[in-house]
């Protein structure tokens, strides 16, 4: 499903340049629910922004299910994104006038769904996180929970390739970090491939994988046994 | 085009102005105001126009007025200081020197150059009025509007000689009784029996005209005060494509040669006319109606701007919505797309706004201002400039879109994201 070779990526800061990724050699399959970890600085949110197409790489090749990611315009990552990959956040990024149902219908309005289409199908992915109920009410009326559920509701309604989650448990408490992870779980037994950048090794063991990043370079990469988030529930 | 069709951009747009409702009053009132002040200013600059043009309507506007003074200069052994008299015979011999004038004629009148009134009495009641001696085509000067079921004086009158007589308003009130029609009745004028034949209504069209201004036969006229031939000005019309003012000098020059006046005497013929002082208040309407057309154009201009700066402020404020909006897969073409179609829509709504409530209210200053006596009439504002400024509005509200709409999306969507 993703294929990252030989990725390079530095940022200028003034006069000298800091090397952020030094050569990430890295490929996910379809079905895998991967953690990529590292201290802060390691370059993980930096991959993943790549991966994203939110930052562009400066060396190395990127293939997102057998589509080479390259010449990377504005335009075109915004239709790649659209298209191919589902946004976590750790701060939710919800748009806070629109409702938690306009909220998961966004990324279908920019795939040119029909408004009626759109509502169904926003209903019927609130309905997957449990929050059918919750449809009509603001993101501010919604507990931190319970809003990171409609982002991945959100992140879910374009039927994406990869969904990618920066930090999703980092801004909740961990009964609700576990019910989070325990949805994704269920997202990731339907067959769907998901990235998660975490800091958090219990949140990183229940994951198929973990990745560990150090200064720009993958130090581990090694497959775990996954820690079921519902015993916790 | 699709785009701007699609229902969903509007949706989408809709959804964005009514859910930030404070903003989008705001930005509304600051076109809706520019495009009211431009309506009612301009609107009430036409009803000036107008009312101008209404006050004026009753005069020829391109007439004037000769009348004769003392010589100020010697001439072909005339001494200086020598009271210049017209005559009758001068209104033939303007009319064929100059064939500019169109209309001329020659008036008398008592009581106003410091002679008495005419004393006129009708039964019991009594007064000093101001009597005119006149020609039929003096109403082609001066409109002269009689009251149902009376006339002016016709050329049969001047011919005999009648003693007949055409009445102000108020002379009516002051000599006759109320509901008494004074047509066929006789008056005594300076203890002569006249018929009224006319009540005239009175409309102020400048000059020494009263609403109790009396008016007999030129010619009886001439019988009643002795006056022989003499003639106490001419007003005279010039054709409508003709410079007034030409013909004002052509006159002089004409009556200087026939009275033996020095062609440089600039005192022994006094005249006045009325196409200079209308064509300054037409042009003092002019004036108006120019600024306020510049007011107004940069009223709204400030109003747009006004649009500019807070849809600026707005993407600012937004900076992380439409970051996470790219993330979710809005193209930058989308971005700009919806925050320039977000300024069109308010400027059209505030103009379309701004339009009604100005024409409101020159509707009722329009109502108001019906019966009051002042140069205001049927405020209007013509369609093609509404539809001129609510275009220049699209126009601006597009230019000014550009900018925050750039703004938006020359920022990154993870630098967006990032923002907290």
């Amino acid at each position: 499903m993703i294929e990252i070779k030989n990725l390079h990526k530095s940022y200028k800061m003034g006069s000298n340049s800091l090397h952020v990724l030094k050569g990430i050699n890295f490929s996910v399959a379809e079905g895998e629910l991967v953690a990529i970890m590292g201290s802060s600085g390691s370059g993980k949110s930096t991959l993943l922004n790549i991966l994203g197409m939110l930052d562009v790489l400066d060396e190395g090749s990127y293939n997102l299910d057998g589509v080479p990611i390259v010449d990377l315009n504005e335009t075109k990552a915004a239709q790649y994104r659209n298209k191919f990959l589902g946004f976590i956040f750790q701060s939710f990024n919800l748009i806070n006038y629109k409702s938690a149902m306009e909220n998961v219908a966004l990324p279908l309005y920019y795939q040119k769904v029909a408004r009626k289409e759109r509502e169904e199908k926003s209903i019927k992915y609130l309905e997957q996180v449990g929050l059918k109920e919750w449809a009509g009410h603001l993101p501010s009326e919604l507990s931190g929970g319970q809003k990171q559920r409609v982002a991945i509701a959100r992140a879910m309604a374009a039927e994406p390739k990869v969904l990618l989650a920066d930090e999703p448990t980092g801004a909740l408490d961990s009964k609700t970090s576990y019910e989070v992870m325990d949805l994704i779980q269920k997202i990731n037994d339907a067959g769907n491939t998901i990235l998660i950048v975490t800091h958090e090794p219990d949140i990183a063991d229940m994951c198929k994988r973990i990745v560990h990043l150090k200064d720009g370079v993958i130090v581990e990469d090694k497959k775990v046994d996954q820690v079921r988030a519902s015993q916790y529930v | 085009m699709r785009f701007i069709l699609d229902k969903n951009t509007w949706q989408e747009i809709y959804g964005s102005i009514s859910k930030n409702k404070t903003r989008t009053i705001i930005t509304v009132i600051g076109v809706l105001w520019g495009i009211f002040i431009y309506i009612a200013l301009s609107g009430s600059a036409k009803g000036l126009d107008n009312g101008f043009e209404k006050a004026f309507e009753s005069v020829a506007v391109n007439s004037m007025f000769a009348w004769a003074q003392n010589t100020s200069m010697p001439y072909k052994g005339y001494k200086t200081g020598r009271q210049i008299q017209l005559k009758l015979g001068n209104a033939t011999v303007l009319q064929n020197r100059i064939p500019e004038i169109q209309y001329i004629a020659p008036r008398n009148v008592r009581g106003v150059f410091g002679d008495a009134p005419g004393a006129i009495v009708r039964g019991q009641k009594s007064g000093s009025y101001n009597v005119y001696g006149d020609f039929p085509v003096l109403t082609k000067i001066a409109a002269k509007k009689i009251f149902d079921g009376g006339r002016f004086i016709n050329d049969e009158d001047i011919e005999k000689s009648r003693k007949v007589c055409v009445i102000g308003e108020r002379t009516q009130k002051e000599l006759f009784d109320k509901g008494e029609n004074p047509i066929g009745k006789f008056v005594r004028i300076d203890n002569v029996y006249f018929q009224v034949v006319g009540v005239l209504k009175f409309t102020q069209g400048g000059g020494f005209d009263k609403d109790s201004d009396v008016f007999i036969p030129f010619s009886t006229f001439k019988k009643l005060y002795n006056t022989a031939d003499n003639v106490g000005w001419f007003a005279i019309a010039a054709h409508d494509d003709v410079d007034v003012i030409k013909v004002e000098e052509d006159v002089k020059m004409v009556l200087k040669s026939i009275h033996n006046v020095h062609p440089d005497d600039e005192r022994a013929i006094g005249s006045f006319n009325l196409g200079e002082i209308f064509n300054k208040i037409r042009g003092f309407a002019k004036g108006m109606t120019f600024l306020s057309l510049v007011v107004g154009i940069a009223t709204i201009l400030a109003g747009v701007i006004g649009i500019g700066n807070i849809l600026l402020i707005s993407v600012k404020e937004r900076t992380k919505e439409l970051g996470i909006r790219r993330a979710l897969g809005a193209t930058p073409r989308e971005v700009r797309g919806q925050i320039i179609l977000e300024s069109v829509f308010l400027t059209i709504v505030a103009g379309i706004l701004g339009i009604i409530l100005g024409a409101a209210t020159l509707a009722i200053i329009g109502s108001l201002t019906k019966d009051v006596e002042m140069p205001y009439t049927n405020p209007t504002v013509p369609i093609p400039y509404v539809i001129g400024a609510l275009l220049i509005m699209v126009i601006l509200g597009t230019l000014i879109g550009l900018i925050p709409a750039q703004r938006a999306v020359s920022i990154k969507p993870i630098d967006a994201l990032r923002e907290e």
